[in-house]
């Protein structure tokens, strides 16, 4: 919020908004997020100007397949279209329409980025974040593997936890060799999942969401 | 048969081998390396898909046109609709002209319908040629990857296996394991009445079949030997030899980062009169097995597939637990699609769920195959009962989400909950989250509601 408006944006949060239904759809669970994107839409159609979602994932969600899950039916169908020409995630909201430069903020920290999956390949998230992270100011080291999945997967995290585990362990060990203090990513459910398994074997490795370190909060 | 999940378990316990990883990433490069290199990679990957698409779409016709191509060139077309009958012709062909050894080219459709054990039952000695297959056989395993079969095993465990089962001195020196291979089975190839080979393609309008090899096993199989079967998945047809081109272009870049295979043999038909070498007989099996019903379905698209491995290469589920968890001849995401849909969702309905969806398969995948989706759709078709607490769960979820006043009630009394749960801003410890928290720490809520939180700030 603090980050859109220092970006010069009057920013409007509709309040019944919940979820957009990609957890029951990746799960396969068609029937209970044609529910959430009715629900989703209905909310987000009836505002105006972009929809800027901090989440890869979810603006995959609302970009590609609410069009396609509601496709059915002619009304809906017209909201999914609209809203999904409307919605824009974060970083490529900042660089690419706004063409917007942060404030040199950050402090001391060194920092890698995790690209998301559904942002990387669904919506081509890549360079965006990184521009940002060094306009920013921060120390930004490169993450080998940086694309591959840190084994989140939503329900995969919990129906598969011993493969999701060990993707997570993969990644962990890269982003330790990377000499980073800090993780950034543009989706809070990959940031919460390799926090997880950081807090968990102790390391002070932090995990960051890039508005976070935009809007100059974490000093 | 044990779950995928159990496989999985027993993998990470007995420690899954360095060398898969090692070996997919290694291909992966390469992949990337070749793709990098060749200006033409994304229209050839378009191009491909568009004439897999219209193979497909029209593949009864193909079919027709491959069989009487075949027929005119002076082979014989056998049609099998499923394994049994693959085999049973394979096995009385073998029967009836008096053939006790075999040797094969490396196929995934032969393992597909397990024609080995039905060739050794009926004894018929079948000699795998593909180096990497040839120590699986010996090790009496199955392969682990499409292209790469012995991808789990180091050069150190070749060794020793060879020592054991050849009877030769311990060495674990690439070239001379080379070597011990070559001198078996040269001796086979020259011995054996029947090769037997897959086909990487075949080519309708001129009834050739393609087969790519790295080691020109290929070419000795389908040549020395008096009878040449090959075994032939019923949806791999190209129309022509130009659309072959194309494929070949695709292929070999997205399997091992060639620009072209080793070995690239077009084989058309049986000796001719006048010509010095080639087999008497030459015999097509074309399997379905599974597949007109896949055509069928919602998730056709999987018969794009042209068992590059690429998606193998690429996927980090398969790096970590290799393919022999997969519990099936087609591992990796396109196993993930191709198992269930070709012997039943059913018994294979663990297959779709365990992805992470990240999409690294459709990536690189050469026909550009929809993999995720795919996923998505088995995974909606799939109705099996352990999926049915998940289903319950979700629907509870999906009430409240679209109920935006008890949303904001739950979420802030979740907040409440999770602030007296947690420490220092982590949750530890959740009953109903265990598959969660026995290796990972979940960070509590924040205090407050962000839907609170602006609420009181427009005020």
């Amino acid at each position: 919020m603090k980050l859109l408006e220092q970006a010069g944006c009057r920013v409007e949060f509709p309040l019944d908004q919940t979820c957009c239904g990609q957890p029951a759809y990746n799960g396969g669970f068609r029937k209970e997020a044609r529910a959430q994107t009715r629900q989703t839409l209905d909310v987000l159609d009836a505002t105006d100007g972009p929809i800027v979602v901090p989440s890869g994932s979810c603006a995959a969600m609302l970009i590609h397949h609410s069009p396609e899950l509601v496709g059915d039916d002619a009304d809906y169908g017209a909201k999914a279209t609209r809203v999904a020409e409307r919605t824009r995630e974060l970083t490529s909201f900042l660089v690419e329409d706004l063409g917007f430069t942060p404030a040199d903020v950050a402090g001391g920290h060194t920092a890698t980025y995790h690209a998301s999956c559904h942002g990387l390949r669904g919506l081509g998230i890549k360079q965006q974040p990184k521009r940002l992270l060094d306009d920013v100011g921060v120390t930004r080291v490169e993450l080998t593997g940086e694309d591959e999945c840190c084994g989140f997967g939503g329900l995969f995290s919990i129906k598969s936890p011993e493969v999701s585990v060990a993707m997570m362990e993969t990644k962990i060990a890269q982003i330790e060799a990377s000499g980073a203090d800090t993780v950034v990513g543009v989706d809070v459910s990959c940031l919460m999942h390799i926090g997880g398994g950081l807090k968990r074997r102790g390391s002070p490795i932090r995990t960051r969401h890039i508005a976070e370190i935009l809007a100059g909060d974490d000093q | 048969m044990t779950t995928f999940r159990e496989r999985i378990q027993d993998a990470f316990a007995e420690g899954v081998p360095i060398a898969i990883d090692r070996g997919a990433r290694g291909h992966y490069e390469h992949r990337a390396e070749a793709a990098a290199v060749f200006p033409q990679m994304e229209p050839m990957r378009d191009r491909a898909r568009q004439i897999r698409a219209e193979v497909l779409a029209n593949l009864d016709v193909h079919l027709r046109q491959f069989a009487d191509s075949v027929e005119r060139n002076g082979g014989v077309v056998f049609f099998a609709a499923d394994a049994a009958e693959a085999c049973d012709y394979i096995v009385g062909l073998a029967r009836r002209e008096g053939i006790t050894r075999a040797v094969k080219v490396k196929s995934m459709v032969t393992e597909e319908i397990h024609l080995n054990a039905a060739l050794e039952d009926a004894g018929v000695e079948t000699v795998e040629t593909d180096l990497g297959e040839f120590i699986v056989q010996l090790a009496g395993e199955t392969p682990s990857h499409i292209i790469a079969p012995v991808l789990h095993k180091n050069r150190q465990q070749i060794g020793e296996l060879f020592a054991e089962r050849l009877g030769v001195d311990y060495t674990d020196d690439p070239g001379e394991l080379n070597e011990i291979a070559r001198d078996y089975l040269r001796e086979r190839f020259l011995t054996a009445g029947m090769g037997i080979s897959g086909a990487n393609f075949g080519v309708a309008d001129d009834g050739s079949i393609a087969l790519v090899t790295n080691e020109g096993n290929g070419r000795l199989c389908t040549t020395a030997p008096r009878i040449h079967v090959a075994v032939m998945g019923m949806e791999r047809l190209v129309r022509d030899r130009r659309d072959l081109a194309v494929m070949l272009e695709v292929l070999a870049r997205s399997a091992t980062g060639q620009g072209l295979s080793s070995y690239t043999n077009i084989v058309s038909g049986p000796r001719r009169i006048g010509e010095p070498d080639g087999p008497d007989q030459f015999h097509v099996v074309i399997v379905d097995n599974g597949r007109s019903a896949t055509l069928g379905s919602r998730v056709a698209e999987i018969l794009y597939c042209i068992r590059c491995g690429a998606c193998l290469n690429a996927c980090p589920v398969y790096r970590h637990v290799g393919g022999h968890a997969y519990g099936s001849v087609y591992p990796g995401p396109i196993g993930k699609v191709l198992t269930p849909s070709l012997y039943g969702l059913e018994q294979w309905h663990e297959l779709p769920a365990t992805s992470s969806l990240c999409g690294a398969c459709q990536e690189v995948c050469p026909v550009r195959i929809d993999i995720p989706k795919l996923l998505v759709e088995l995974r909606n078709e799939s109705t099996h009962e352990l999926s049915a607490g998940l289903r319950r769960g979700l629907a509870i979820y999906a009430g409240v989400t679209t109920h935006p006043r008890v949303f904001r009630l739950l979420t802030r009394t979740a907040a409440l909950v999770a602030g007296v749960w947690s420490r220092d801003g982590w949750m530890r410890r959740i009953p109903v989250l265990r598959n969660w928290t026995r290796d990972r720490e979940l960070p509590a809520p924040a205090p407050e509601t962000f839907h609170d939180w602006w609420r009181k700030r427009g005020a």
